[in-house]
């Protein structure tokens, strides 16, 4: 009998456009990109200049804060750009591929036999290190670091988020692989959690504290599992690897290459065909989904979490998703006096909860203006943990690292409060604020 | 859409370089009571949820509208009319208070969030209708106007507006009236739209020692033809606006509910221990018991935030409430005086509930060494 967590509070928004259950094969893009600011807190130092010929896991750049940090090539190619932004901000390296990928020799090694510090640096030096997450802080984990634990989530509660258990349907050698790997890095334990009722291949993982969860988004956000897992305390570190990120890693193990190749959910009410698509990892938007006509917001990741970004942009390194939906930039006569069908809340104050199965096609609109903190008591509803979610955000406004650590900053990254932003009357970038208090915390200490 | 167009039209006049900019937000407060703006999401959540404050607020002032038209009509009736008239008498009277509270208040908020460069904030219009609501109805306009000016002035704008106060602004405007003109605020003449009527309101009977209360009728005091201020008096009206705010979920059932549940423990307290020779649910029906406890005591901004300090909060109010009027004839009502007090202890009690999360926190630090 595995161990279940029910979660009582959440939110699932239900959306149109859900990736039908096909896999295409997306052509070669003819360009792919790695940009450091997929990741918190990094500051890249080049080691590639335009013109130069990489292989499929040669580095690019690394981080100045850790050189051994090393961010790579997901392709064999000619570095076609390095584009900077104001005050020549690196915001990312493009590559266009050959036609015949070439891989970089690797130093591989067996999970089983090897030391941990040749696992690490197997990992580093093909740039999936960058793939493994620490808290507090969500940064890239510290190679000189050994955490107390790592959590995995098998599954994405997000809206029209991919279905792992499909995504991954094939690749359960190289899950095992990954987890085998993952094992080696922690003197403690290694967690997977399912979602129950749609477990897959998961709980038959070796090596590995299994569980399921079930409950509404944010069930799935591993910061949330970590919560009623095992919470973080102050110095804790624990590291999280999303769960097509233990794939990638174990195909690293096996065949000896990077191969950065994986399949994402092509989502929301604007994608002309909702499918999953087989891509290689920071391919170009256009490669992916073609031209987009009209006013659409094109978002890497989810509806909740993701990066806005264009059609002529890239697939972020830990986005699993391309979204599409409309964008909202239009006026409503006496909208906020209006019964507004089509539109969904939480509150009883509009219709949503008299069907409750119903899909929305939302847009972007913000639906109202900034106000202060107003409502009580709204928040706490879709964060399941002993957080209380205004008592956090106010003390960040202030910059009370004291508060900010009292009340809770350790345990939560700004997607754990994605929902609480989303049902917000007030209309609070609740995100950026637990972005800006996590970046003074690191600044700080 | 000529409106939008005729909107689009005048909107450089008040933006930044405009000639009326400085009236910039005030022009923006009416477009964007019009018009739900463009403007679209730039970082975190792409999609929002269609609830916002106007909304929030709009669903408050609809459910104080029971309340105010059995007022209407109360007022009218009191003064000998009856029927229709009853209530076209009432509104005549209770309309240049409202007007008077309206024009002050927002003027101030308005002048208030110019001179801040903010949007201006839709608080106000509850505010500026329960003021009148929780008058008495022969009161002064220009009491009913200072009294809002000190409210949202002393109340709300020195702590930075909406969001911010400490104490709810109607009570304070209605305290500030009570304590500074006391005379016509109380008495028997107050209560009466017409000159020369007198009479006593329930409470004012309750505060006799020795009194039982033969002159009410529970029948009379629950729907709401007794003496009192204007939104006060019918227990049903309130509660039909009670039951549109829990609906949505706008005001807290906790608070709501705890505020009725100390009133009621501690009348019967009185009640058996031979203090009053009354039924504890008296208290309940007269004065602004249920009013407070309905819009009153669940204002968000200045309630207890956490929802144990709301279960104690509210419990506290209605204790306090009941307390008051029994043991100090010298206020017949407390339930002003124990929302205010309950206001300024709202954070205290919300900096133990949070404390003991902060103490589980600190607690796993322990369990590891």
């Amino acid at each position: 009998m595995s161990k279940n967590i029910k979660l009582r509070k959440g939110l699932d928004i239900q959306l149109v456009g859900a990736a039908e259950a096909v896999v295409e094969q997306a052509p070669m893009a003819k360009s792919y990109a790695v940009s450091p600011l997929d990741y918190e807190n990094v500051t890249p130092k080049l080691l590639v200049k335009v013109g130069d010929k990489v292989e499929a896991g040669s580095a690019l750049f690394f981080d100045k804060n850790n050189p051994r940090i090393l961010f790579t090539s997901p392709v064999s190619g000619v570095v076609s750009a390095i584009n900077r932004g104001e005050k020549r901000k690196l915001l990312n390296v493009a590559i266009e591929p050959d036609q015949q990928q070439v891989y970089k020799e690797l130093p591989v090694v067996n999970p089983q036999k090897a030391e941990r510090s040749e696992i690490v640096e197997m990992l580093l030096q093909s740039g999936l290190w960058t793939r493994i997450v620490e808290r507090p802080y969500g940064v890239i984990a510290n190679p000189e670091l050994k955490p107390k634990a790592i959590f995995v989530s098998a599954f994405d509660s997000a809206p029209l988020a991919p279905d792992y258990n499909f995504v991954l349907k094939e690749e359960r050698a190289a899950i095992e692989m990954g987890f085998a790997v993952l094992a080696r890095l922690t003197d403690g334990k290694v967690h997977l959690s399912a979602r129950k009722g749609d477990e897959g291949y998961m709980k038959e993982i070796k090596g590995v504290e299994y569980r399921t969860f079930e409950g509404k988004h944010p069930a799935g956000n591993v910061g949330i599992q970590i919560h009623h897992i095992d919470r973080i305390a102050k110095g804790d570190i624990v590291w999280t690897v999303a769960i097509q990120d233990v794939a990638l890693i174990g195909r690293l193990v096996m065949g000896g290459k990077l191969d950065m190749t994986k399949i994402i959910a092509v989502a929301g009410s604007e994608a002309q065909k909702p499918c999953y698509k087989r891509i290689i990892a920071g391919a170009a938007v256009e490669s992916i989904i073609g031209k987009v006509a009209g006013n659409v917001r094109i978002i890497s990741g989810n509806v909740l979490t993701g990066v806005k970004t264009e059609a002529d942009g890239y697939l972020a390194a830990g986005a699993d998703m391309l979204t599409l939906i409309p964008e909202g930039d239009k006026y409503e006569l006496l909208g906020w006096a209006m019964p507004r069908m089509h539109r969904f809340s939480v509150s009883r104050a509009y219709f949503s909860w008299l069907c409750p199965q119903k899909k929305y096609n939302l847009d972007t609109n913000l639906n109202g203006g900034e106000r202060p903190f107003v409502v009580t008591g709204l928040y706490e509803e879709y964060l399941p943990m002993d957080v209380y979610v205004a008592y956090l955000l106010k003390a960040i406004l202030v910059k009370d690292l004291d508060k900010m650590e009292n009340l809770g900053i350790y345990e939560v990254l700004p997607e754990d409060l994605a929902l609480c932003e989303f049902v917000d009357p007030s209309k609070i970038e609740m995100q950026q604020i637990v972005r800006d208090g996590i970046n003074l915390m690191i600044k700080e200490s | 859409m000529g409106m939008r167009n005729f909107i689009d039209k005048i909107k450089p006049t008040f933006s930044k370089g405009g000639k009326l900019s400085f009236l910039h937000s005030t022009f923006e407060g009416f477009e964007t009571f019009l018009y739900v703006p463009n403007t679209v999401t730039k970082k975190g959540a792409h999609i929002r949820d269609c609830n916002d404050i106007k909304r929030v607020m709009i669903m408050v002032v609809l459910a104080l509208v029971p309340a105010l038209l059995f007022g209407m009509w109360n007022v009218g009736y009191f003064a000998g009319r009856v029927g229709f008239d009853a209530f076209w008498f009432g509104f005549l009277e209770v309309l240049p208070m409202i007007i008077v509270s309206y024009g002050v208040g927002l003027s101030i908020e308005f002048a208030f969030a110019q001179k801040r460069g903010h949007e201006i904030n839709e608080g106000f219009l509850v505010t500026g209708l329960l003021i009148p609501m929780i008058m008495p109805v022969g009161v002064p306009l220009w009491i009913v106007g200072l009294s809002t000016a000190f409210a949202v002035i002393i109340g709300k704008e020195v702590f930075g507006g909406t969001g911010m106060n400490v104490f709810n602004p109607a009570l304070l405007a209605r305290a500030f009236a009570f304590f500074a003109y006391t005379p016509q605020m109380s008495g028997e003449k107050v209560w009466y739209a017409v000159d020369g009527m007198t009479g006593a309101t329930a409470l004012d009977y309750m505060s006799q020692p020795g009194a039982t209360m033969e002159g009410f009728s529970v029948c009379d005091a629950f729907l709401g033809t007794i003496p009192g201020c204007v939104g006060e008096t019918s227990t049903l009206a309130i509660l039909l606006g009670a039951a549109l705010l829990l609906f949505t979920g706008v005001a807290s059932w906790r608070i709501m509910l705890s505020v009725f549940v100390g009133g009621l423990a501690f009348g019967y307290l009185f009640d058996i221990t031979g203090w009053t020779e009354y039924p504890a649910y008296y208290h309940l029906l007269v004065g602004g018991f249920a009013f407070g406890a309905v819009f009153m005591a669940t204002d968000p901004v200045t309630s207890a935030q956490t929802n144990t300090g709301k279960w104690i909060y509210g419990f506290m109010i209605g204790a306090l409430a009941v307390s008051v009027r029994v043991l100090n004839p010298a206020y017949p009502e407390g339930m002003m005086l124990a929302i205010l007090f309950m206001n300024a202890l709202a954070p205290l009690i919300d900096y133990f509930v949070v404390d003991r999360s902060i103490a589980r926190r600190k607690k796993l630090i322990k369990n590891v060494k």
